[in-house]
């Protein structure tokens, strides 16, 4: 009995602080997301106003919404494809070819995924400046272009030069856990592939990639949900939404229609959408990428 | 590897090995270059600015430190990020193993919701809880002020740290269950059986056999403490009050078009790096193997 009571004692002792702590700052603010998207309110005002579902319908009749939409969209899909396929190849390469250096190219390759996004967004405003940017310079030395590009300044530009920075960012952490899970294919299965004369693109293809699909969907899931809040990331850094607009993304349309415009009901809303929507496209994605897993 | 396939590869290998290596290469440059620009960058005059960026420094021109140090108060914010990241660390390190313990090897009535409440936080993002975590802090303000005259939860890097603190608590829960479920349960018996306590016998026993793990965690967590700026610029409002790196570097980054201070500003860049890059190079091999362990983060 006694030993009953220390035992339940130290078990609420242990549980308790990060119980209430998640509760305090996890649960309630979630909820909160929900509850205020539903209001009128101007945040500093205790004056609150029930407003149903009527946040939602200016939603559908907003055209900066739906344009933040298209760059997100855009962003999901040209970052998510291009990253996955290069880190892909990549760590193929590192794993099955017999390369001098591998470590020293892992090692450099992970460097942009410690650095922060500020530290990224001020690397990339150095590269993209249109008069004494790295980028432009290269150019110019090569005799490709002889006005400036402006990268961050042409509307329709701007948008890839965003999704450049974000594959740059992202390829050493997809590259790594790729190898990790490459290295634990067998090297007999390479082997007799080698034997029966398969090329090495054969050989990717009908190994490497079915026996690490199951880690590919995975990743593919998290890079969709973890891309909407890495384009936020950057365009807060970066861009700021700008040029008029060019890069506004899901996030930071929210953001900015919370703290800029001081309607927290509207942006609540939004981010009540984009979460809905993020989780959606996470199911569908796995629905779809559903493969036999293969058995050996 | 037998002599035919050596062979064979060898044949195959020389053109597709070049090419491979140019590619390789062509990454490894994309990332050192500029990488490497911003440290020749931040010991240039401001004057070397304008015209071809590729040149090398004149000199060594270190007053850029200096005046990021003290004039653009990098030194100020550099203490404030140290203490938010350290702080943050020992309060999650503190609320994080006991509870990871207890629902990874326990078992007791409402485990299974408390387990499952942490999964789904790991699907919480703090970008879409920013706000109402802000406008509770507002509210709570103005609820001392009314009745004690003083604020506490905004501009107060304590707070900061809890809430990052609190934030990463699914992920880390979910990294140290995982490997605290692992370990055999005859420890734990053998211990109570010696007449030691529940405490004791996690102090003593436990955590000194969960060290990979708190160390994994320890990695993962100062990285993005560190490099954070989204929760510690929404909390830290007040301009002349404490702030991150991080953030004063956006600032300076904003303010950099109009005065023109890019020397200062590479330099902080440079500040804001250096702790992650010593960090990277003394443990690459540590974090690059941990981040298999702890799976997928977003």
């Amino acid at each position: 009995m006694q030993k009953n009571k220390a035992r339940s004692r130290f078990i609420v002792a242990c549980v308790a602080p990060a119980t209430i702590l998640a509760f305090i700052f996890l649960v309630i603010p979630t909820f909160n997301v929900f509850r205020m998207s539903l209001l009128r309110w101007g945040g500093y005002s205790p004056k609150q106003e029930f407003v149903g579902l009527s946040n939602f319908a200016t939603l559908l009749k907003d055209e900066n919404f739906f344009r933040a939409c298209r760059n997100s969209i855009l962003l999901i899909v040209v970052v998510t494809a291009i990253t996955i396929c290069l880190s892909l190849f990549f760590a193929a390469i590192l794993t099955r070819e017999k390369l001098k250096g591998q470590n020293f190219f892992r090692i450099i390759f992970y460097i942009p995924n410690i650095l922060s996004i500020v530290v990224i967004s001020a690397i990339f405003s150095a590269i993209y400046d249109a008069n004494n940017g790295l980028l432009n310079s290269i150019l110019n030395l090569l005799h490709i272009t002889k006005e400036p590009v402006y990268w961050m300044g042409d509307q329709k530009l701007v948008i890839y030069s965003l999704a450049f920075a974000m594959v740059w960012q992202a390829i050493g952490y997809y590259m790594v856990m790729y190898m990790a899970s490459m290295s634990a294919i067998s090297e007999s299965l390479y082997e007799s592939a080698n034997l029966e004369g398969a090329s090495r693109t054969t050989q990717f293809f009908s190994i490497t990639l079915p026996l690490i699909w199951t880690n590919i969907r995975t990743t593919l899931t998290f890079f969709i949900i973890s891309n909407i809040n890495m384009s936020f990331l950057f365009v807060k850094a970066m861009t700021n939404g700008g040029p008029d607009g060019a890069t506004e993304v899901f996030l930071s349309y929210m953001y900015k229609q919370a703290y800029t415009n001081s309607t927290y009901g509207y942006g609540m809303a939004i981010g009540v959408v984009v979460f809905t929507f993020s989780f959606a496209l996470a199911a569908i994605v796995n629905k779809v990428t559903k493969r036999e897993p293969l058995e050996l | 590897m037998n002599q035919r396939e050596t062979a064979v590869g060898q044949k195959k290998g020389g053109l597709t090995h070049i090419v491979i290596y140019v590619l390789l290469a062509l990454l490894a440059i994309s990332i050192i270059v500029p990488v490497a620009w911003v440290f020749m960058a931040s010991v240039k005059q401001n004057k070397e600015f304008y015209g071809n960026p590729f040149t090398l420094p004149e000199g060594l021109y270190f007053q850029n430190f200096v005046d990021a140090w003290t004039k653009a108060r990098m030194g100020d914010y550099f203490m404030t990020s140290v203490m938010i990241t350290a702080m943050a660390l020992i309060i999650l390190l503190v609320v994080a193993l006991p509870a990871s313990y207890v629902l990874s090897r326990y078992t007791f009535i409402g485990r299974k919701i408390i387990n499952g409440g942490f999964m789904a936080g790991l699907f919480i993002n703090v970008n879409y809880i920013v706000v109402p975590i802000f406008l509770m802090f507002v509210s709570g303000d103005r609820l001392l002020n009314k009745w004690f005259g003083v604020s506490f939860f905004l501009n107060n890097p304590f707070v900061v740290a809890v809430v990052l603190a609190s934030t990463t608590l699914p992920f880390t829960i979910y990294l140290l269950s995982s490997y605290l479920a692992t370990l055999p349960k005859d420890y734990e018996e053998a211990a109570y059986v010696d007449g030691a306590g529940y405490f004791t016998t996690m102090i003593r026993i436990i955590l000194p056999m969960a060290k990979p793990s708190i160390i994994t965690v320890i990695l993962f967590e100062f990285l993005a403490y560190w490099n954070e700026y989204i929760i510690s610029m929404t909390m830290l409002t007040d301009p002349t009050g404490a702030r991150t790196l991080p953030v004063g570097l956006l600032n300076l980054m904003k303010a950099q078009n109009a005065k023109a201070e890019y020397g200062q500003m590479y330099a902080g860049l440079v500040l804001v790096m250096v702790p992650t890059l010593i960090l990277y190079i003394c443990v690459q091999k540590k974090l690059t193997e941990g981040m298999t362990v702890g799976g997928l983060k977003g």
